[in-house]
């Protein structure tokens, strides 16, 4: 245990911080409905978008934190810290639902408009708040931009059996995860959803980005250290890069849908985001081959302080996206009810983000202090470092 | 008193202005930038307005109509019919509406085929989209509704349009309009439907100004002069569609 509570600056690898902080920033902007700065997120340029980097990140993380955890400690203690972690999750959860019934009641209120009566009726679930708060808390009812934590939760869910087989055999626990993956395409597999549906974020198909970044964490990565300098395989993901980017264009400018030849939009399309399309996987595959050419692990760019408000950030990323989460709320407030202009969208954004980095300096003091607190630092409960270390 | 006199007459002028008609205000519905996607072929309309009888059935949710005791003469399919028949003078032009709030796209292709064979339209202008996100249809069952529906319009002899949902900015954080807009799109470009884009046009009008769709109102000032724009602009596609090419 104590291996792993103690500061592991040397190992710890900056990058995944860097990057999880810099999704944990566009999955904010992403989510306040018509925010202009949003245009800059990668969802615009390509298939994947920040949740590929977030799922993968967490994967590799959680393997990084219970492998070890489990190697040292054994199956069940390590399986009782993930299922802890995991409670946290629901905790953070069931408090961001409240935060959004809150609005909705405001909006229900306050908000009259002949031209949108039937939108309004989004708001009827509030006639039946013990069905929907029933349903909220069983993860089945799931309010728009709410999804990734009960997707987590769930992968959580089932990560001791699968990190007890990655320890023991990495193919094989790999070949599992795509099974399941090749399994929910074959039989549309998806946990249910209320009204109706199934969830935004399968988890039988998510799955297989959180055990790849698992997988990567324990060894994965080192294996394929030399395939990742393949010059081919980064001109295929320059290529591949290019392809999404050039497809992507064609949303915005559709006039430009002609040029893409029938075959090519048949085989494509829909590019489903709910399922994990392997388009969507092979996008992320591709920026991450590419990060990790440019990005190297001991580049010393990574102790700049330029990054440090997105590695500090990454460092919490469950506080950190709740409050991302919360912060888009508000930040959809501020458009409703003070201003809608452009520049509003601006100070929204940078706001937004200078506090989540703000918070995020915050935590890390206050972790610094627990540990010079009076207790000795060996004895401080496990949970309260997070799955980032 | 001068003064005061020139207030009452400027009140009395501006209270006159309020009062004209709908069609003499000066609501620039068109802007720039609005058509985006390609406008497909609408061969059957082209047939009927050749034929002097164009008749047009609206399937449609609680966003292709207005509440109150007159809102039904004022939405957008009544005002669509208005727009034809000023545009092509000498057509008989009908529209009929089945409009029925809260309804899914595979419910409303459940009552596609008695709808049409009572009205017997050359168009059938469907708008969906927006109940279904509500109720988070499962987006696959959505996509197979928007294929069957076009057949059943297909097959009864009348082309197709689609209008897809509003933009509504206070609710916009309430219902993921996202995967059954993009849906729509790729089916309407599989079967080579021409798809009236509410959503992209009403952002439009909120980006540039000509309708302020957060306003917090009990009255239908508002939503009429959009219902207008909408009817006025849905003809613009119907005739442009029509007189395009068919590759059908």
């Amino acid at each position: 245990m104590a291996a792993h509570l103690a500061p592991v600056s040397t190992e710890r690898d900056l990058r995944l911080d860097l990057f999880r902080g810099i999704a944990l920033w566009l999955i904010f902007l992403g989510h306040i409905p018509s925010n202009t700065v949003s245009w800059i997120t990668i969802r615009n340029y390509g298939f994947s978008d920040a949740t590929e980097i977030f799922v993968f990140i967490s994967g590799y993380s959680a393997a990084f934190v219970y492998g070890r955890a489990m190697q040292n400690a054994g199956f069940v203690v390590a399986a009782a810290r993930v299922l802890k972690r995991a409670w946290q999750i629901y905790v953070a959860h069931v408090f961001l639902f409240a935060i959004y019934l809150a609005e909705i009641a405001y909006v229900s209120r306050n908000f009259d408009n002949p031209l949108y009566t039937e939108e309004m009726g989004v708001l009827d679930f509030m006639k039946n708040p013990d069905v929907t708060i029933l349903q909220a808390l069983m993860l089945k009812f799931k309010p728009v931009n709410m999804d990734v934590l009960p997707l987590y939760i769930v992968l959580l869910l089932w990560f001791a059996p699968i990190l007890w087989l990655l320890l023991r055999s990495p193919t094989l626990a790999l070949l599992v995860s795509a099974a399941i993956y090749a399994v929910m395409w074959l039989f549309n597999l998806n946990l249910p959803s209320y009204p109706s549906g199934g969830w935004v974020f399968n988890p039988f198909a998510w799955q297989l980005l959180f055990v790849l970044g698992a997988w990567c964490a324990l060894g994965g990565a080192q294996r394929l250290t030399r395939w990742l300098n393949s010059p081919v395989l980064i001109g295929f993901a320059v290529l591949y890069l290019v392809f999404a980017f050039l497809i992507a264009m064609t949303w915005y400018i559709p006039r430009l849908a002609v040029y893409v030849p029938a075959f090519v939009g048949e085989a494509i399309y829909p590019i489903d985001k709910t399922n994990l399309d392997v388009l969507r996987i092979l996008h992320f595959l591709s920026l991450a081959v590419i990060t990790v050419y440019f990005v190297p692990r001991d580049w010393p760019g990574l102790k700049h302080p330029a990054f440090w408000p997105a590695i500090v950030c990454g460092q919490h990323s469950l506080e950190i996206f709740c409050l991302g989460v919360f912060l888009s709320f508000a930040g959809h407030f501020v458009f409703t009810e003070v201003s809608n202009q452009v520049v509003t969208h601006f100070i929204v954004s940078f706001a937004g983000i200078a506090i989540m980095v703000g918070t995020a300096a915050l935590l890390s003091w206050y972790k610094r202090v627990e540990r010079q607190g009076p207790r000795p630092p060996a004895k401080q409960p496990g949970f309260a470092e997070g799955d980032v270390r | 008193m001068k003064r005061i006199l020139l207030l009452v007459v400027m009140t009395v002028l501006a209270g006159a202005q309020g009062a004209l008609p709908l069609a003499a205000k000066p609501v620039e519905c068109r802007v720039p930038g609005f058509q985006v996607d390609r406008i497909f072929a609408l061969p059957l309309v082209m047939r009927a307005i050749e034929a002097k009888r164009l008749s047009i059935l609206v399937v449609g949710n609680g966003s292709s109509q207005l509440p109150g005791p007159t809102g039904n003469n004022v939405s957008y399919p009544v005002r669509l019919q208005a727009a034809l028949a000023k545009k092509l003078p000498g057509v008989e032009v009908t529209v009929a509406t089945e409009i029925q709030p809260r309804r899914t796209s595979i419910e409303a292709v459940k009552v596609m085929p008695k709808a049409l064979a009572v009205t017997k339209p050359t168009l059938v202008v469907w708008q969906t989209g927006t109940v279904d996100a509500m109720q988070s249809t499962d987006p696959d069952q959505f996509s197979r509704a928007l294929d069957k529906g076009i057949n059943i319009a297909r097959s009864a002899g009348a082309d197709m349009i689609f209008v897809n949902a509003q933009y509504s900015p206070r609710t916009e954080s309430m219902i993921a309009l996202g995967i059954y807009a993009e849906n729509m799109r790729w089916a309407a470009m599989q079967h080579e439907v021409p798809l009236f884009d509410r959503f992209r046009l009403m952002q439009l009008w909120s980006d540039v100004g000509t309708f302020d769709l957060y306003s917090a109102t009990k009255k239908l000032d508002m939503a009429v002069a959009v219902h207008d724009c909408i009817g006025q602009l849905l003809a613009d596609l119907v005739i442009e569609a029509a007189r395009t090419p068919s590759g059908r």
